[in-house]
């Protein structure tokens, strides 16, 4: 499903741009916004999830081993979370 | 048919809007629109009409209403004049690009300031570009049969779109007219129940008026775009169908004696009864003139206008709005572009009056007709327009 949105030709589009199926602001890709990438230093990282709780895009999520990580599909790249790392763990990169 | 009854325009306007069996009416008083929603008001509250009035605070929630009861699958009116309908603006596009067949009479005022409560065109002008269906009707019964013609457009699943009914405040708003009323059944036939293609329940739920993205923007206003221009088809057979009835015949561009007409007037509202009359004196004379009414304002019968006035030499334009800085009134500007590309068109001589009600009478039409012809008058400000009956 992801991206199909952006695909529709004005033919297609139910007139007044009604939506049928719900949550589908999943699909929009978020990410190309992104002129800098969090990158994660798994060293310092402490598991303590404040860059979960701070992320105003829910873009981060907690990987099975404890640590967390950005899906960079959403992830527009504001760096909130590297403000808010009380280790420094994690750093922003250009794309 | 059903009886002739002498009443106030706007009385005729609302009984009408209620034969429509409108559900929702949301409207807010503004002068010169105030005795149409008055009297909806009226027999909502006498239980003649079987419809929920909200009494808002202020336009743009009386649209708003008139939004979500749409969505939710109501029949909604409302009513508003130049200033209300400057409130109501950020509104008025959004019904639109959501594609709601609301419907609405624009009793047509002057836009403050200075404060006017008097009639022209500039509120009409000031939503030209909002994405309703727009008619201009001339007298009491064109207003009567439009209420349903409105409906029955907008509603038809091929347009969904809101239709606007311009009709000159007091000038025709507030006189006393036989209007024919029609039968219950004969608008039962012609306007059937409003089955909207999606609507808000909570049964099956969808989403309206979401954000969308700019890969999807464009595409959403060509559907509206094209919905808008296609309308033409519907409202050619809604007015067929109206003249079945009533044998009344409503055209997108109305002519009066253009046969062999060297120079045609070209109006809007009001203007055109008495412009009739002049043309019949001026025929009386001798004068080669004729008379054209584009009807239907939005989407634009080019086509249409360009046959009307086609073998004309001069195009008289009567502009009742200004386009400050611009070449001409707003109609003026509209009918050059049309013209544009022929290979012979007409001249076109741009007046603008009948500001805030200013009287334009058989006189005047026949004055502003001998300063066209006679091309050795200056215009008085510049040369694409000017303005007739101005102190200097």
């Amino acid at each position: 499903m992801k991206g199909t949105k952006e695909l529709l030709t004005w033919k297609e589009i139910i007139p007044g741009n009604v939506i049928l199926n719900p949550g589908n602001a999943r699909e929009y890709r978020t990410g190309d916004w992104r002129s800098q990438r969090p990158v994660w230093d798994f060293e310092r990282c402490i598991m303590c999830g404040m860059c979960y709780a701070f992320c105003p895009d829910a873009a981060i999520f907690e990987r099975e081993d404890g640590y967390y990580e950005a899906d960079y599909y959403y992830c527009k790249g504001c760096g909130i979370c590297a403000e808010e790392c009380p280790k420094k763990a994690i750093s922003m990169v250009e794309e | 048919m059903g009886k002739r009854r002498g009443l106030e325009v706007s009385v005729g306007a609302a009984e009408a809007v209620a034969m429509a069996d409108v559900d929702v009416i949301a409207a807010y008083p503004i002068t010169p629109q105030t005795h149409i929603v008055e009297h909806l008001a009226e027999l909502v509250n006498n239980g003649e009409l079987d419809a929920e009035f909200v009494p808002v605070e202020s336009e743009h929630s009386a649209l708003s209403v008139c939004i979500g009861a749409s969505a939710a699958g109501a029949r909604t009116f409302t009513c508003t004049s130049a200033q209300g309908l400057a409130l109501m603006n950020e509104i008025v596009y959004i019904a639109s690009s959501m594609r709601l067949p609301i419907v609405m009479i624009l009793a047509n005022r002057s836009l403050s300031a200075p404060l006017s409560i008097w009639n022209d065109h500039s509120d009409a002008m000031s939503v030209r570009d909002t994405g309703w269906i727009q008619v201009f009707a001339q007298n009491g019964q064109e207003v009567f049969d439009h209420i349903f013609f409105a409906y029955r457009v907008g509603e038809d699943p091929k347009v969904s779109l809101p239709v606007m009914i311009h009709v000159d405040g007091f000038i025709v708003t507030h006189v006393i007219e036989p209007v024919e009323f029609w039968e219950k059944e004969q608008v039962e036939r012609y306007l059937p129940p409003f089955k909207p293609i999606s609507r808000l329940d909570p049964e099956r739920p969808v989403t309206m008026g979401a954000f969308a993205m700019p890969q999807l923007f464009t595409e959403t206003k060509v559907a509206q775009d094209m919905a808008t221009t296609q309308s033409m088809e519907v409202i050619l057979s809604a007015w067929e169908e109206i003249y079945k009835i009533t044998s009344r015949r409503y055209r997108p561009v109305e002519a009066y004696r253009t046969e062999g007409a060297e120079t045609i007037f070209v109006v809007q509202g009001s203007f055109g009864e008495t412009l009739s009359v002049a043309v019949d004196e001026l025929r009386a004379k001798g004068e080669p003139v004729g008379l054209v009414m584009p009807r239907l304002w939005r989407p634009f019968p080019f086509e249409l206008f360009r046959s009307a006035v086609k073998g004309a030499k001069n195009l008289i334009v009567i502009d009742r709005a200004i386009s400050f800085g611009g070449q001409g009134g707003p109609l003026a500007i509209e009918l050059r572009s049309s013209l544009f590309g022929l290979p012979a068109p007409p001249r076109v001589i741009n007046f603008i009056c009948g500001l805030a009600s200013r009287d334009v009478t058989v006189e005047d039409f026949k004055n502003i007709y001998e300063r066209a012809v006679d091309g050795s008058k200056a215009p008085v400000f510049q040369e694409d327009f000017q303005f007739y009956g101005v102190r200097s």
